[in-house]
């Protein structure tokens, strides 16, 4: 292989592992006991409500008032959302993704983040068509 | 009736420091848009938690303290305070500082630059974050942001005019470590300060704080006062000597209760009365404060939205 072949290979390799990334590593990370929890309010429209309340005022900053993303903050209204499981977006909110500009949200009490998991989960129905894959 | 009297005087004068007190107090007061998003805040005045600013967000925080502690003039000392989420694992702040006392003059006292960082990328059982500030405030500082070495209350006996002549550049740094165990948050801060333009021992002091929403479950409501928007905890905080005085002798130390209101238009109210637990603390700092997120401001910088 010349000189410019392996500069083109390594420039290939190197976005591949930039799109890998950006391709919900996060949810390899998930430990398998957080992997099968489930959402004490899967499908109650109260939390549904709530949870709606919550991403208002700490997500839609970022991801916009319907989920929908904002510049370079994903949707989360995603193919990605739709196969995951609760117990995976519950440890996502929880432990944010620090190094992709998803922070924390570890400080909110437990049961607002299932609240806003059961709101995303109403965005995002398991079984359904998949969206497009937006989320980190 | 002291805040009224101190910004009677405040507003009244003509003074330069005196106008930019005026402007550092409301400062934070006039920023009144009706938009805006609230985040949960824990609501401590000196002690930190783990949590950081959003990246991209800009938070503008006004916190105030009143007190007239025995046998010295009463103060009223603003901070304003500029927080910015650089990314979620480091977040950066910039304060300005100044202070009013009673038969004496207003007078700004300084400004800091610090920085936190996560260094872990995932939520444990505690989770720390590093501080790490550089200040450069003169001896007439009445902020109480923290509390190191050996401190005398006597110190408030003194004119402006002669602390503010003293001018002391340091480095600090603080090892803060946090929970969140059922939806209480316990904090705690380790705080070593060095100055670094006279030959001092290094300082020592603490801070540690819980508190907890009223209520664990967000409300299917819109509304501003729900229980979920109201924390409510504790604080105590004072010196520990230095390095070659260790200890809690001849320090101030202070607790109180603390309370604060994450309001869903974008704005943080917090109160917090502490009260001096030693003969060498001020009897009680009355502390109040109101902070506004600006979401994402890094978008206004960047071509396409």
């Amino acid at each position: 292989m010349k000189g410019g072949q392996w500069v083109w290979a390594a420039l290939l390799a190197a976005s591949a592992m930039c799109f890998a990334k950006a391709d919900g590593t996060w949810m390899r990370k998930v430990p398998q006991n957080d992997r099968t929890r489930t959402n004490p309010y899967a499908s109650k429209a109260d939390a549904i409500a709530a949870g709606r309340n919550l991403f208002l005022n700490n997500c839609a900053k970022c991801h916009g008032e319907n989920a929908e993303g904002k510049g370079t903050r994903p949707s989360l209204t995603s193919a990605r959302l739709r196969i995951a499981t609760d117990g995976e977006i519950a440890w996502l909110i929880k432990n944010g993704s620090l190094y992709k500009g998803m922070p924390s949200w570890g400080g909110l009490p437990e049961q607002e983040r299932w609240q806003m998991v059961a709101y995303l989960r109403s965005l995002n129905p398991q079984g359904t068509e998949a969206g497009n894959v937006g989320v980190r | 009736m002291l805040f009224a009297h101190f910004c009677g005087r405040v507003a009244g004068s003509r003074s330069a420091p005196a106008a930019v007190l005026g402007g550092l107090v409301f400062a934070g007061l006039l920023l009144a848009c009706p938009n805006g998003w609230a985040q949960q805040e824990p609501p401590y005045f000196v002690t930190y938690s783990s949590a950081l600013e959003e990246p991209g967000n800009l938070e503008i925080e006004n916190q105030n303290i009143v007190a007239a502690p025995k046998n010295a003039n009463g103060f009223f000392a603003p901070t304003v305070e500029f927080e910015y989420g650089v990314t979620a694992w480091w977040t950066a702040e910039a304060y300005i500082q100044g202070q009013a006392t009673d038969h004496d003059s207003a007078v700004l006292t300084g400004y800091r630059f610090e920085s936190r960082f996560r260094p872990l990328p995932r939520e444990y059982w505690i989770n720390p974050v590093l501080y790490v500030e550089y200040e450069n405030v003169n001896a007439a500082d009445k902020s109480f942001l923290e509390i190191t070495g050996n401190t005398t209350i006597d110190t408030l006996q003194v004119s402006n005019a002669a602390l503010r002549a003293e001018l002391e550049r340091s480095i600090e740094g603080k090892l803060i470590l946090s929970s969140s165990v059922k939806g209480w948050n316990f904090s705690e801060n380790m705080i070593a300060e060095k100055a670094v333009n006279e030959a001092e021992a290094w300082e020592f002091g603490y801070a540690v704080a819980a508190s907890r929403p009223l209520s664990l479950k967000g409300s299917s409501r819109r509304c501003t006062f729900c229980r979920q928007n109201i924390t409510a905890g504790a604080e105590l905080f004072g010196g520990l000597g230095t390095r070659y005085n260790f200890g809690l002798g001849q320090t101030q130390q202070y607790a109180g209760p603390a309370m604060a209101l994450n309001a869903p238009n974008g704005f943080t109210y917090k109160f917090s009365p502490e009260f001096g637990l030693n003969d060498n603390s001020a009897g009680v700092l009355w502390r109040f404060g109101v902070s506004y997120e600006i979401p994402q401001v890094r978008d206004w910088f960047r071509r396409s939205k």
